[in-house]
């Protein structure tokens, strides 16, 4: 069988650990030849005569970087394939650059079992875009109530355990999956919500008062996240708290993190971009979960990335048909499709000087492992061949008809974005090109 | 902000959502139309050709009487054919999508939709889905605004006051649920009043109520002082339930004007409220039909009113769907 052979010629490339502290340090190293085969790294800047390769890739101007890894995607299969497919989202992941990600367990059926994890890895298995690591839910039907079946799900490769935006029904309960979650050492991602404080669609703030829709409170994140933290501790679970949107909280996990708790935390990218004033017009692409809040906020969100207080952005992608979004805004659904968008995104962070662009990647590559306690990505002789080749001075405009998700549910669409992928490489082959 | 989608190019009003980002000059432009159509309905043909050959749809999603009613009774003396749809929640549930449900009502060429719906934006949402010159008229929205009870509100303190500026006005009640407070207060600040006053308990009060431009009392006796303009909200009876309230009793103890708390506003102080009224909740008997209440001039005046945005809305449609027209005949002549 003939092994595919891929190289990647003239560029930049991400600095690794088992670079020299002086490169590590500028971030970016001049390569001129990266190997690629039988899904590795086999060489960088060697003179090798007999490799000839099946695929040249010109990287002249430039990154290659790991492929990313994406804490937070909803896929919507099985169940919910209008608003998109297992083939679609990944096959969107890819044109992001993502080559790992976490699949949410709100499916219909409600992946609980064995049986809807088995199905999700094999339909990943078959489009072959990324890898796909399921979370399993935290309780049978996501219903807060009973545990389901932790072992089950570990043996059937879910990552970690995830109830969604779904209430727990009290503290006991929560207690118990805590203390079942560790008993397997299963991470638990928690979406720290208070229900009876939630009752919103937007956050509580002027803008809310101003048009009459419906707040969420801070509080309904701040009462959850410490007490979430006080349980952790209690029963000694890895919890990590997923898209955080308030500076309360990324003080709290700081604080539990100098404890030396094993407490970690994500955002995403839409709340380190976007305030509750892009609601002001009702505007229910910007109708998010958890809500776009204030511009402190999303200041602290920005510090608490750059200091690793929160390990991990994620897209939070959400696909949607039309109609969910072509309603009154609180009848319209929640999220946003944007793990195309991830790195013209942070190209935005960069251009504003919110965020470095380095400092993404390395939220979305060594943060986001460390949270699921995986290999960290890297580029380096022997390491796995994912990879992602982004130009990030290419500007275009985003039409509707180039976006690959199946949810168009974007406020991008008619922008010029500067930043884009020109090749996506998973396991050693070419899942996407521009 | 929320401004560019009511008005046309030249700064007309199109469609009628919200006071909110409207100048001092078009909110006095809607008042003195309404006045030189007050006269209207004194006459014994009660009627003037502004609307002859539209076509209006009364499109309530929530009940009402005074609003669909006036706003019917307006457009049938601009000569306007009315069609009223009154859709209770249950029956939007059928399936139908309320984008799907307007398509179907502009293809029986309708020219003019006006909204009631229990969702803040829903008037903003219809108004930037439908075709280009079907104008919208927001009856209220949710909580977010009732334009046309502020302008009628507006109105009657003109109609007394005989002008806006140095007037103290005190807004009374359930702030926080409350559309027509917000409709109001925006108004009121624009047109240059000297101060607005919310009295309410924090339970009904948004946060950061002082950011719409209003100072806050929850004492209503210390909030009555020097007060030229009194407005009462409606108090919803489910606001006892979810802890937002004890009971009525306390409430009216607490916040009801009474006779005796009327002496503490300005001696000519008028008395206003936006109906229906629940006597011996939020207000006296005696005070509501006494001699400082106007609030049947509200009604009167709530006509007139709703005619002059509707006769402007109009107008502002058919001059941009004019020029359009214009635009495209020389487009056309270019190419031949």
């Amino acid at each position: 069988m003939h092994i595919l052979k891929i190289e990647i010629l003239n560029g930049k490339r991400l600095a690794s650990p088992t670079d020299n502290a002086q490169d590590m340090s500028t971030h970016w190293i001049d390569f001129e030849r990266i190997e690629i085969q039988d899904g590795m790294i086999k060489s960088i800047n060697q003179d090798n005569p007999a490799f000839k390769a099946d695929i040249s890739i010109d990287g002249t101007g430039c990154y290659v970087l790991p492929g990313l890894v994406d804490l937070n995607v909803s896929l919507r299969e099985p169940g919910y394939t209008a608003k998109g497919s297992i083939y679609s989202e990944t096959k969107a992941a890819a044109a992001g650059g993502v080559t790992t990600l976490c699949c949410t367990p709100e499916t219909k059926p409600i992946n609980d079992s064995k049986a809807v994890s088995k199905l999700i890895e094999e339909l990943a298995q078959e489009a072959a875009n990324c890898e796909v690591l399921p979370l399993g839910a935290l309780t049978q039907g996501l219903e807060g109530e009973q545990l389901s079946e932790y072992a089950a799900l570990k043996n059937a490769h879910c990552i970690a355990l995830s109830n969604g935006y779904h209430p727990l029904k009290n503290l006991a309960i929560s207690k118990r999956c805590f203390e079942y979650a560790k008993t397997h050492n299963l991470s638990v991602f928690i979406n720290a919500i208070e229900a009876s404080l939630h009752q919103g669609v937007m956050h509580e703030d002027e803008i809310s008062t101003t048009i009459g829709l419906q707040g969420i409170p801070d509080l309904a994140e701040t009462v959850a996240v410490s007490q979430l933290i006080k349980l952790a501790e209690a029963t000694g679970v890895h919890l990590h708290l997923s898209q955080l949107s308030t500076a309360d909280a990324v003080a709290q996990v700081k604080a539990a993190k100098e404890r030396g708790l094993r407490i970690t935390a994500d955002v995403a990218i839409q709340n380190l971009l976007y305030t509750d004033e892009k609601v002001a017009n009702f505007s229910s692409v910007f109708h998010c979960m958890p809500p776009l809040r204030s511009e402190a906020d999303r200041l602290a969100l920005l510090e608490g990335v750059k200091t690793r207080v929160i390990s991990a952005i994620t897209s939070a992608h959400q696909p949607h048909e039309a109609a969910a979004k072509q309603m009154p805004f609180a009848e319209t659904e929640a999220g946003m499709s944007s793990i195309e968008f991830l790195l013209p995104m942070a190209m935005k962070l960069e251009r504003e000087q919110d965020l470095l662009l380095t400092d993404f990647i390395s939220a979305m590559t060594q943060g986001a492992a460390e949270v699921l306690n995986i290999a960290i990505p890297q580029i380096a002789v022997g390491q796995k061949a994912n990879l992602c080749i982004f130009n990030p001075s290419t500007s275009y405009v985003l039409e509707r008809e180039n976006i690959q998700s199946t949810g168009k549910n974007t406020p991008l669409i008619g922008q010029t974005l500067t930043g884009c992928v020109k090749t996506t490489i998973f396991e050693g082959r070419v899942s996407y090109s521009s | 902000m929320q401004s560019s989608v009511q008005l046309t190019a030249s700064g007309k009003l199109k469609h009628f959502l919200t006071v909110s980002g409207l100048s001092k000059e078009l909110l006095t432009e809607i008042l003195d139309t309404a006045d030189s159509l007050i006269e209207v309905g004194e006459r014994n043909i009660k009627k003037v050709p502004l609307l002859r050959g539209k076509t209006v749809v009364n499109l309530f999603f929530e009940a009402s009487t005074r609003t669909r009613s006036t706003f019917e009774l307006a457009a049938k003396r601009l000569s306007a054919d009315v069609l009223n749809i009154n859709i209770n929640t249950s029956a939007t549930s059928k399936g139908e999508s309320l984008s799907d449900m307007l398509k179907n009502l502009e293809a029986m060429a309708s020219d003019m939709f006006v909204v009631r719906h229990a969702q803040s934006g829903a008037s903003h949402f219809i108004a930037e889905s439908v075709t280009p010159g079907v104008a919208i008229v927001n009856a209220g929205d949710g909580w977010h605004a009732h334009p046309t009870q502020a302008m009628l509100d507006m109105l009657t303190i003109r109609q007394n006051k005989g002008q806006f500026e140095g007037l103290k006005v005190a807004i009374i009640g359930d702030i926080l649920h409350s559309r027509v407070a917000r409709s109001q207060i925006r108004a009121l600040n624009t047109l240059g009043v000297n101060e607005v006053r919310v009295i309410a308990p924090n339970t009904l009060l948004p946060k950061h109520v002082e950011s719409l431009g209003v100072s806050v009392f929850n004492d209503i006796n210390a909030g009555l002082g020097d007060i030229d303009v009194i407005i009462m909200l409606r108090l919803q009876r489910e606001r006892m339930q979810g802890a937002l309230l004890p009971s009525e009793g306390e409430y009216y103890q607490l916040f009801g004007l009474t006779r005796e708390r009327l002496k503490l506003a300005k001696p000519d102080a008028i008395v206003m409220h936006p109906g229906p009224i629940n006597r011996g909740v939020e207000i006296e008997s005696e005070v509501a039909d006494g001699d400082q209440s106007v609030i049947l001039d509200q009604v009167t005046n709530g006509i007139a009113v709703r005619m002059a945005v509707m006769s402007m809305a109009m107008s502002g449609q058919t001059e941009e769907q004019n020029i359009l027209n214009e635009k495209r005949a020389n487009e056309s002549e270019c190419i031949s």
